[in-house]
């Protein structure tokens, strides 16, 4: 069963801004990375998901059950973390889950458990009992990521969850989100502007710029498209370009780089031989995966 | 198996148990609400204003029983007495309102309500009676406390009792009407901006403003003029409402033959308070 899918999903505001045209994925349990600039409709997205917002045409199912018509059913399933700040100060974080919690539907006794297990997974335990005014901008964003989980939904929509923390921050957090997605059996949506960071904890991925899909597969599906070598000489590029060529090897030039598409596996082999026999001075050789973000690259740039 | 063999999974747990459904959800924000109203479980500093208003409204009663049990006059009776504590109850929807929806407000905490199966509406119903009780409990206890002096002084024995308690039973519902009309307007101010500074502002100022009007028709030589003059201020349109269906609390507002014009007006006041409040929210839920 597929977890969200969309058909032709468009979301117009007061019908001059469009901030979803025609949008239509299908995307299966996992940890799914949803991309794009800023402005490029990621929150309006989610926010339809929620049902908090109603399309202007089109459709969007998650767990097969439409959110414009039954949001209850969705919402009861979904943890939402939003990307603004949302915690008030003069609370314990403790408290603050609980009473969320509480919202979600759990009687008093297990949102207070849940509320400390939540807290603890997000690690937050020690802390838990502190006000949140006196709490860290990671730490706010871990109460924000507990608040989601605590009534322990099937699907997780966190927005911008890295926004504001520093790198180490950044990647305690990304750790912590492909835990829930993998250990917790929770799917996860993490919305991003930087691919780079979702790259490597999702096992899908939406692209979406200006309210329009540009890719949506999985990230293996996307990544293992031929595998290419960069070789790079100190001089006798050309040189090594038409040796390369008369080897029936696909060679583009980038800069000093040349890039060899990796079709036979003999093919580092008779890179250095030809090296060798040029005689020229090797600087690098080495293997680069086409990555998610050549995605984003746009084609004029590759065709030089 | 030992004891001491057990392995603890610290992993995590999914949730079986119960999930409740909108009444226990309606119930548990009206319990933070009315929690909130006192400051419990918030800090010391939020504690103090409600509390010190709850400590005079008290305090008053417990002096006016006291009177009333060695005196043996009645200074104030209950109607009046609550009447008498309006620019405290005032001072308390001020502080109290926004404490309960601008702080949600300023604070982004709605998008975490309303992300969860939670409509506008029961947010606000639940706010709305958390208020309402909080300003009830805030005169009906000292009522309460001046009942019980009465009650164990009185010198008819049972009858006595059951005399006070016959006029204690209509103030307590003049009280309510207190409640409803004052937690609507505050409320309704109180959701228009997310500094707290500002509600508390807004709701003395409403209360403020209308207070010289009625003052000026009051002093109209028409005694229409001054009959209709309580429906301009609120505390008046409730002393109002008070004259005309408890004969007995002797608010000392003329209403003459107009009784049902003010409880017209009470109706629809809190009625397009609520209404009001409600398309507010609308806006405010979708984000």
């Amino acid at each position: 069963m597929s977890l969200i899918a969309t058909e032709a999903l468009t979301k117009t505001y007061g019908g001059r801004v469009t901030a979803l045209s025609d949008l239509t994925v299908d995307v299966e349990p996992g940890v799914i990375g949803l991309v794009g600039a800023n402005g490029a409709g990621k929150s309006t997205f989610i926010k339809i998901l929620l049902g908090l917002l109603a399309p202007t045409s089109g459709t969007a199912r998650v767990f097969d059950i439409d959110p414009a018509n039954e949001p209850d059913k969705v919402r009861n399933r979904v943890g939402y973390m939003p990307e603004h700040d949302c915690l008030p100060p003069d609370v314990s974080a403790a408290e603050f889950v609980t009473h969320l919690g509480r919202i979600s539907g759990l009687p008093r006794s297990a949102a207070r458990e849940r509320a400390s297990e939540a807290l603890r997974h997000v690690g937050l335990y020690e802390e838990r009992y502190r006000q949140i005014g006196g709490y860290s901008t990671g730490m706010k964003q871990r109460v924000k990521l507990a608040q989601a989980l605590v009534h322990d939904p099937d699907l997780l929509l966190l927005d911008e969850p890295t926004n504001g923390l520093d790198p180490a921050g950044r990647d305690a957090m990304l750790a912590l989100i492909h835990r829930i997605g993998t250990e917790f059996g929770i799917s996860v949506v993490v919305c991003s502007h930087l691919l780079g960071e979702v790259e490597r904890i999702c096992d899908s991925l939406i692209a979406i710029e200006g309210g329009r899909l540009l890719r949506a597969d999985r990230i293996s599906a996307m990544t293992e498209v031929s595998d290419v070598l960069a070789v790079e000489v100190a001089e006798g590029v050309d040189e090594l370009a038409g040796a390369l060529g008369r080897l029936d090897m696909k060679v583009t030039r980038d800069g000093r780089l040349l890039l060899v598409e990796l079709t036979a596996d003999d093919a580092y082999d008779r890179i250095l031989r030809a090296v060798a026999d040029l005689d020229l001075p090797l600087h690098r050789l080495d293997l680069r995966r086409h990555r998610v973000a050549e995605l984003f690259t746009p084609r004029e740039m590759a065709d030089v | 198996m030992s004891e001491a063999s057990v392995i603890h999974d610290i992993g995590y747990q999914r949730y079986d148990g119960p999930r409740l459904g909108r009444g226990a959800v309606l119930r548990a924000i009206y319990g933070h609400g009315l929690r909130a109203a006192f400051g419990l479980g918030r800090s010391a500093k939020s504690k103090i204003f409600p509390w010190l208003v709850f400590g005079i409204t008290i305090l008053v009663g417990v002096i006016l029983a006291a009177v009333r049990a060695y005196a043996g006059v009645v200074p104030l009776n209950y109607v009046q007495y609550a009447d008498a504590m309006s620019w405290l109850v005032i001072l308390f929807v001020a502080v109290v309102a926004p404490e309960l929806v601008s702080r949600d407000m300023r604070s982004g905490v709605l998008p975490l309500y309303f992300s969860r199966p939670l409509r506008a509406a029961d947010y606000l119903g639940a706010k709305w009676v958390a208020l309402v009780t909080a300003v009830w409990l805030l005169l009906g206890v000292p009522q309460f406390i001046m009942f019980l002096g009465a009650a164990f002084t009185t010198k008819t024995g049972m009858s006595g009792v059951w005399n006070e308690l016959g006029d204690l039973a209509p103030a307590w519902a003049y009280t309510l009407i207190w409640a409803v009309v004052f937690a609507s307007i505050s409320l309704l101010v109180a959701s228009m901006t997310g500094k707290r500074a500002f509600a508390a502002g807004g709701i003395v100022a409403v209360f403020l403003v209308t207070t010289p009007i009625f003052g000026v028709l009051m002093s109209l030589p028409s005694r229409t003029a001054q009959e209709l003059s309580g429906l301009a201020s609120p505390m008046m349109l409730i002393s109002g409402v008070g004259t005309w269906l408890f004969k007995a609390g002797n608010t000392g507002l003329p209403v003459g033959r107009f009784g049902p014009v003010y409880a017209i007006e009470v109706v629809t006041l809190v009625a397009a308070c609520l209404l009001l409040l409600l398309a507010r929210y609308r806006k405010v839920a979708s984000l």
